[in-house]
């Protein structure tokens, strides 16, 4: 059985899934990054499209709500002229008992050319990739704690944008740590590009045993934790899967690990503030500190357009070539 | 295997000073004052940098990169060296001079056109190439010509460059992916 950084390359090395930043060297993650720099302009012009997709269809499988993720998705799609179809699985299908494998046939015989996976389940977007028919790529968009490397790849294109390279940076990643697939993709991807030094700030109780083992900088005091570093990457405290006392309040944790100004002022003059969002103001930050002159949260937002066009042609790309050497 | 050098930096140079003649005499002859000259990656930048100077012209300059473009995208999948185009000023009603190193199928220059038009619409578009050669697949006709090249089957003539300046002529089997090129010649 592939698992995961085999399954998502083919012969040549070249993307035909994007599942996970783990096995992808610093070459594939600078060419997704440059790829999305050239889409970057795309935005600003009269017509907001190109037509590299022309004719193809990219499916959203939603498993899982999602706002920004499924609504930049969806963008990126339109953006490069394929047809793009939201599905939102937990209302549909499997609510009548079809399988997830049935619904992928329905779809392939359909034609569709990519899936893009939201699911609860860590390993969802493996399996569909590995049942996925000759020719169709599947982008994990996020699948229980495991990953979501699209968001990884956005959040390296910000830090580029504003930071210009990657050597050097001191990198702080701040929060429920335990319950992110966010971080475990950062981690890797920050890692691969070469930053100097990624600090994972967070209480003991959301961090994982595996953490030491991921190449980071532990801290559980923020104003240590946050002291000269020039990016501070804050999680969403994911409220929905917490179970049991794993914190005493979101007040007490605010105290304690809630981004301000004051505390702001102990990291480099010039440090970003990131967030994946959606933002539990006054949990996680203070809204002056989230709505302030160092917050690249919405530029974030709509980097991700061009990150996820970059992925989508890069891969529609790739299984197009593959299927005219099959034919060839 | 081959790739042997056609022209040095010198004879390159001059090719570009008799571009420059003739674009400027076709735009005295049609009244196009501050145009917008756009070199296509990655020789056509080299070209439209030297004619902007020698033009004396005070717009700036853009560049484009027509890999979005590109007709052959589900033969050969993303280009990996992508560049963002650049554009810098509004294109709507302005008169374009595209500019390219070599021209052959006219493929380039379509998708070149394509992309301008999701720009703006142009007053006009003037086609100016360094050498031209025969094995149109599309009709495209350039405006300005420095070198008109005859060449036989499974050759090829590229730009290399930005310093020095050359021109090469190699043959189909050494094309792949040759630092210092400006890229495939369509």
């Amino acid at each position: 059985m592939s698992r995961g950084p085999s399954l998502q390359l083919n012969g040549t090395g070249r993307l035909r899934h994007f599942l996970t930043i783990d096995g992808l060297n610093r070459e594939l993650l600078t060419e997704i990054l440059d790829t999305a720099e050239g889409f970057a302009g795309v935005s600003e012009r009269t017509v907001k499209k190109v037509p590299l997709c022309r004719g193809k269809i990219v499916a959203n499988l939603f498993f899982e709500n999602s706002t920004r993720t499924r609504t930049t998705f969806e963008l990126a799609g339109k953006r490069l002229s394929a047809d793009v179809l939201n599905l939102n699985i937990t209302a549909s299908s499997t609510s009548k008992g079809e399988t997830l494998l049935d619904t992928l046939r329905n779809l392939e015989a359909m034609h569709v050319d990519m899936f893009v996976v939201r699911h609860a389940v860590s390993g969802a977007a493996h399996f569909i990739a590995r049942h996925a028919a000759p020719g169709v790529g599947v982008i994990n968009a996020g699948d229980g704690r495991h990953a979501h490397p699209t968001q990884a790849i956005l959040d390296m294109f910000t830090i580029r944008r504003h930071k210009g390279e990657f050597t050097g940076l001191r990198v702080a990643i701040v929060g429920d740590i335990l319950h992110s697939r966010v971080a475990r993709s950062q981690i890797l991807a920050l890692n691969t590009l070469g930053v100097s030094e990624v600090r994972v700030i967070a209480p003991r109780t959301l961090l994982p045993v595996e953490a030491r083992s991921l190449g980071v900088h532990i801290y559980h005091d923020m104003d240590e934790g946050i002291r000269d570093v020039d990016v501070v990457i804050m999680l969403r405290l994911q409220k929905e899967r917490m179970q049991g006392a794993m914190l005493p309040s979101e007040h007490e944790y605010y105290r304690l690990f809630g981004l301000t100004e004051a505390r702001l002022a102990a990291a480099d003059s010039e440090a970003i503030v990131m967030h994946p969002g959606p933002i539990n103001r006054g949990v996680e930050m203070a809204s002056e500190v989230a709505d302030g002159s160092r917050s690249v949260i919405l530029q974030q937002v709509s980097y991700g357009i061009a990150v996820r066009m970059a992925v989508i042609s890069i891969i529609i790309g790739t299984q197009n070539q593959q299927g005219q050497d099959n034919k060839g | 295997m081959q790739s042997n050098s056609f022209m040095n930096a010198d004879a390159v140079e001059s090719l570009v000073d008799e571009m420059a003649g003739k674009l400027w005499s076709l735009m005295n002859e049609r009244g196009i004052q501050a145009p917008l000259l756009v070199g296509i990656r990655t020789g056509g930048v080299w070209l439209a940098e030297m004619l902007h100077q020698e033009l004396g012209l005070e717009e700036p300059l853009g560049t484009l990169d027509i890999s979005f473009y590109r007709d052959d995208f589900t033969r050969i999948g993303m280009n990996p060296e992508v560049h963002p185009s650049d554009l810098p000023i509004p294109v709507d009603d302005r008169h374009i001079v595209l500019i390219d190193d070599v021209l052959h199928t006219g493929r380039t220059m379509r998708a070149a056109l394509n992309e301008i038009f999701d720009y703006g619409r142009p007053a006009s578009v003037i086609l100016a190439c360094l050498v031209e050669r025969r094995g149109r697949e599309l009709p495209i006709q350039p405006d300005v010509v420095a070198l008109h090249k005859e060449m036989k089957p499974g050759e090829h003539i590229t730009l290399t460059g930005p310093e020095p300046l050359g021109l090469v002529i190699g043959t189909d089997s050494n094309r792949e992916s040759r630092n210092g090129e400006s890229g495939a010649e369509t």
